[in-house]
């Protein structure tokens, strides 16, 4: 946990990674045509948990938002709120639910304070969660644009253009 | 406050706009199936307050529900505030009930992301989280404002409903929450109701940053109050309500208190603390929750001088208690619109 920690608190550098990464899945949709996404999936949903569960201890809900909550995983809070922090936070900073735990919206915040990309994007109105897409590799859904929800009320605006 | 079309029918909005100081109170759900529990608590509330606040199993205890008490209140010609957690129901759910309220006459809906179950005395129940208080607004006015489900399908008649938010100053990350209120402008809050307010110097601070964002013009903030019965009760509160805030002060206070006078000094404290956010640029309101002591509420809104503002409010608001037929109760509210209300 200390050296995750360590590393989510330079979330600059993992933004950097981050567009690097979408910058890559970009340029590889062609193999999407080629392998097929379900073949893509199956190769790339162990590497992307691998990487993504020891850093930002992520859960795969197939619909990544890391780089617009301060390289903080939502899915990490136990209510699983994607728009910010409940009004339960304890005065130390600590979760309602889980009182050893820093509430992971503080951690948020504060993260994303020391970024310069996606600082904003803590302040837009995330769309709910597509439960379909949990335990799915969000790197591919990025690719198919499976993650592109259609949810009333929001228009597409969710994915910012890098 | 630019005047868009009012939103709803009801009398919270129509004495909002009106520019009064607003009132509401929370009712103490029955853990009965008597509905003269229900009636009895809002006969109280009635006479001093503009909304009763109907609470969904709040710090996640089982009460009577809120669709359940919210039915009974409209049946009698109530206007309460459905309160909706998204802790026990996924959105299907939550839906289907928003619609059925309004067409109960239900005029307002608070939305909340709800105290987890392990606030509660079923820490063992399944929490549902399918969606977090924002999702929930920006469903709801989607709803009222396009007539659409989260699905996109067509909603015949319209919910007409004036919705609230939570909002808790006193939790961090402090620095975030004036941004968080924001948020939830953009996600479709058209009121506030707070979290307990027993830090006043606290609270100023955060409401000179909705200022500066311009915040208290766009949405109508009420901060929530109520008496508190002990310096036990607060440390309890303190230490098992998730998002209490209490100084010690305030406690200490109550500390020095004679057991006796503990249950009046309690309530003086609230009546302080009404009138000292009552001067506050940016606040409309207060929403005092009572938890079992709902016989103070009329006392303390006696006390603090709103009894005159409740005059005022039924001349500009009459009848409104009622949920009438849409037609009526829509020109009546426009009618509300061109009367400027008397600032008080």
């Amino acid at each position: 946990m200390g050296i995750s920690r360590r590393i989510q608190n330079h979330p600059r550098m993992l933004a950097i990674g981050y567009r690097a990464n979408y910058w890559i899945a970009m340029r590889l949709r062609f193999l999407i045509r080629l392998l097929g996404a379900e073949r893509l999936a199956r190769w790339l949903y162990a590497p992307e948990e691998f990487s993504k569960r020891r850093i930002f201890d992520c859960r795969m809900c197939g619909q990544c938002i890391l780089h617009s909550t301060g390289m903080t995983c939502p899915m990490t809070c136990p209510k699983n709120l994607r728009n910010g922090p409940c009004g339960g936070v304890r005065a130390n900073g600590h979760c309602e639910v889980k009182p050893e735990m820093r509430c992971i919206w503080v951690d948020a915040y504060d993260r994303s304070q020391m970024m310069t990309t996606y600082r904003d994007e803590l302040h837009i109105v995330q769309p709910p969660v597509d439960r379909r897409l949990m335990k799915t590799s969000s790197w591919v859904n990025l690719m198919t644009g499976a993650d592109k929800i259609e949810v009333a009320g929001w228009d597409d605006s969710r994915e910012s253009e890098v | 406050m630019t005047q868009p079309p009012p939103k709803s029918d009801g009398r919270l909005e129509k004495v909002l706009r009106a520019g009064l100081f607003a009132v509401t109170a929370e009712l103490n759900p029955p853990d009965s199936a008597d509905p003269h529990d229900v009636f009895d608590a809002a006969l109280v509330l009635s006479q001093v307050c503009d909304a009763i606040n109907a609470t969904d199993a709040s710090g996640a205890h089982c009460h009577m529900s809120s669709v359940a008490i919210c039915a009974l209140l409209t049946h009698a010609g109530y206007s309460p505030v459905m309160q909706v957690s998204c802790r026990d129901r996924n959105r299907i759910a939550i839906q289907g009930d928003v619609l059925g309220a309004a067409a109960m006459g239900v005029h307002n809906v608070l939305c909340l992301t709800g105290d987890d179950v392990t606030a509660g005395d079923q820490p063992g129940a399944k929490r549902v989280f399918d969606l977090d208080s924002l999702h929930l607004l920006r469903t709801i006015r989607t709803m009222r404002d396009e007539g659409l489900y989260m699905s996109g399908r067509k909603i015949t008649e319209r919910p007409r409903l004036f919705l609230g938010a939570a909002s808790n100053p006193f939790a961090p990350p402090l620095d975030w929450r004036p941004h968080r209120m924001a948020k939830k402008i953009e996600a479709g809050a058209d009121f506030f109701q707070s979290q307990y307010c027993f830090d006043v110097p606290r609270f100023e601070t955060f409401m000179q940053r909705v200022r500066d964002l311009g915040l208290h013009e766009k949405a109508y903030y009420l901060v929530g109050v109520g008496p508190l019965r002990s310096d036990r009760a607060a440390e309890f509160m303190r230490a098992n309500v998730p998002g209490v805030h209490i100084p010690d002060e305030i406690i200490e206070r109550l500390r020095k208190t004679p057991k006796e006078r503990k249950r009046e000094e309690g309530k003086k404290i609230c009546v302080e603390i009404i009138q000292q956010v009552r001067e506050i640029e940016g606040v409309h309101g207060v929403h005092l929750m009572a938890y079992r002591q709902e016989e103070l509420v009329a006392e303390i809104v006696e006390e603090s001088g709103l009894m005159s503002r409740r005059r005022i409010a039924d001349r500009s608001a009459p009848n409104s208690w009622r949920a009438g037929r849409r037609g009526s109760a829509r020109s009546e509210s426009h009618a509300g619109q061109t009367q400027p209300g008397e600032k008080q």
